[in-house]
């Protein structure tokens, strides 16, 4: 229950905006943080505390990249394979990781704890091989620190 | 990375902890902030960013300070929206911008809500920033905690929020009406134009919509007046701006340097040169959105005129720089498979348009073209051109166009050598089929 668990920060966010419309995407994230994805549960959750249709709520879900429409493992990353970073190794790179993790880009390992996407672009090509873990920046990655990352995270 | 002696915007690089308040206003830090609330009028505000010339560095290059006297001054209320959905691919400025030196985002921002006459500004960061975004909302909360934001400030009755506002992944949101409906809790797609922002923008009131970089240029006119940051660049390209250089480059990143003073090839002589060692063979000035340019234009200088001049642009200014060893057809594939996958869906030819190209690319890719493929791709390109709604469908097609233009002989080459199919090839079709992170919208 978004409401009874995270009440202060739903308000915190309806407080924002002068439109209740205008909070669906940081609810959204919220939802995401509750639940692991924006299940339709939080879907319904979310248009009721903003006034609006489902079938509105679950548009913006299914437009952005970064609302998940199935459960994702407990660690997500994502690594940027677009022309910039392409040129300092990332394709070659995403292949590493997807041997490591024994699954293809788009899947989650059957323990459930990484789910690992290859994405378009984060605004660090300089620092490339790049990751983001949950958000979190990581630069210049090698086979060897990837390798490392990943074994830090299925502990 | 050096250009400047003493940057105006990359101020973390002469000053450590730029971040932090207290050091910030140790450096002339909300100086100006502070000279316009309590000496300036609005109207002077705004009179000095028009006099210096500051151009939107977004990518469009629009008068600022022309773009803000459009706001009309009796309706209310009226927003500042800031854009640092930066998504372009090889743009990485506005990042180090709010992670680094988020206070003079913040100062920017407030001088131009300050200018218009506005109370409330949000600043849109794409949803991937959100650990940048917390040292912005850090500092935020800083200037609030110290009288710099909120309510009647300085006692002059004036008062000024600013709040964050975080997309969710989708380059659309860069363009100015797409990322209003995406504030207002919808899809990223653009609004028709006119009417323009100015008057009917964020809850249809009357809103600028300014970049990042843009607006944290704002400050040192204000404190040091415009004739002054006209010293930097040229003419009609005044101040400073950021490259953000990518690629085969011994050191990528971003460089801060004035308009019009340095060539293409100085910025890569910057950067260190090719990372290989190999001959650069061209450069994308502004992403994979911008016609590529060959080395032997290579001596442009760097303003929005000379860009131009030789069939390119200056647009957000990230140089992605390539070696001898690129295969365009790849490259061109790798562009056209980013727009396929973020075009918003709402035009016929940019959405089915994109998605037929990166068929042909595909086929190409895998050893099965054809030269009937080479001029099916230019057919394709023409479909798109000038029939979509927003300039990304026409983005989409520069990847092609110029490619072709310049490149022709790869496209040739790679399907008489019979260059595609091999495994590494394979391998990136395989993993772009199955599973890319795409959604079904896009």
């Amino acid at each position: 229950m978004l409401r009874k668990n995270r009440a202060a920060d739903i308000e915190k966010v309806l407080a924002k905006y002068p439109t209740k419309r205008s909070a669906v995407m940081p609810l959204l994230n919220l939802a995401q943080e509750e639940y692991g994805f924006c299940s339709p549960e939080a879907i319904r959750e979310v248009a009721a505390i903003c006034d609006l249709d489902p079938t509105e709520v679950k548009s913006v879900v299914g437009f952005y990249t970064m609302f998940y429409e199935e459960k994702v493992g407990t660690n997500v990353i994502d690594v940027c394979d677009d022309l910039p970073c392409a040129l300092r190794g990332a394709d070659g790179f995403v292949a590493h990781c997807e041997r490591k993790l024994g699954i293809k880009a788009g899947e989650t390992t059957p323990d459930g704890k990484i789910t690992f996407h290859s994405v378009m672009c984060v605004a660090a090509c300089n620092r490339a091989p790049v990751a983001q873990v949950n958000g979190a920046y990581h630069y210049d990655l090698t086979p060897e620190s990837f390798d490392q990352m990943v074994d830090e995270l299925q502990k | 990375m050096t250009g400047m002696e003493k940057h105006l915007l990359l101020r973390d690089l002469d000053v450590p902890n730029i971040r932090e308040l207290d050091v910030y206003m140790a450096n002339d830090g909300y100086a100006a902030w502070k000279k316009a609330v309590t000496s300036m009028k609005g109207e002077e505000v705004l009179a000095a960013v028009k006099d210096s010339g500051l151009r939107g560095r977004g990518g469009a290059g629009f008068p600022a300070g022309l773009k803000w006297s459009f706001i009309p001054k009796d309706v209310f209320p009226k927003y500042v929206v800031v854009n640092g959905d930066e998504s372009e691919p090889g743009t990485f400025k506005d990042h180090q911008l709010v992670r680094n030196n988020p206070h003079q985002v913040i100062e920017g921002t407030a001088l131009c809500a300050y200018a218009i006459g506005s109370n409330l500004a949000y600043i849109y960061l794409r949803g991937e920033f959100s650990e940048p975004g917390k040292e912005l909302e850090k500092a935020l909360a800083d200037a609030y905690a110290n009288g710099l934001l909120g309510s009647n400030l300085m006692g002059t009755g004036y008062s000024l929020d600013i709040r964050v506002h975080y997309g969710a992944g989708a380059y659309i949101c860069g363009e100015e009406s797409a990322l209003l409906e995406s504030l207002e809790g919808r899809i990223g797609q653009p609004r028709l134009k006119p009417p323009f922002p100015a008057t009917n923008g964020l809850y249809n009131k009357p809103t600028v919509i300014n970049n990042v970089e843009t607006l944290a240029n704002v400050p040192w006119i204000i404190l040091n007046g415009a004739a002054w940051y006209r010293q930097f660049g040229t003419e009609k390209s005044s101040g400073v701006k950021l490259f953000s250089v990518s690629g085969h480059v011994k050191n990528p990143g971003n460089y801060e340097l004035p308009l019009g003073k340095h060539s293409i090839q100085e910025l890569l002589d910057m950067a260190g040169g090719s990372s290989s060692g190999r001959p650069i063979k061209a450069v994308l000035p502004a992403g994979s959105s911008s016609p590529i340019i060959p080395a032997a234009n290579f001596g442009a200088k760097l303003d929005y005129e000379s860009m131009a001049g030789i069939g390119s642009v200056l647009g957000s200014c990230s140089f992605i720089f390539m070696d001898d060893s690129v295969d365009m057809v790849w490259a061109a594939r790798k562009m056209i498979r980013f727009f396929k996958h973020e075009s918003c869906g709402k035009c016929t030819p940019c959405r089915e348009g994109t998605y037929w190209a990166l068929k042909i690319y595909d086929k190409i890719l895998s050893g099965e073209g054809t030269l009937a493929d080479v001029d099916m791709i230019a057919e394709v390109n023409k479909q798109i051109i000038g029939k979509c709604f927003c300039p990304v469908g026409e983005f989409a097609t520069s990847s092609m166009t110029f490619t072709l233009k310049h490149f022709k002989q790869d496209y040739i080459d790679f399907i008489e050598k019979k260059k595609g199919g091999t495994p590494e090839y394979r391998a990136e079709l395989a993993r772009d089929t199955h599973g890319h992170h795409a959604q079904a919208a896009h």
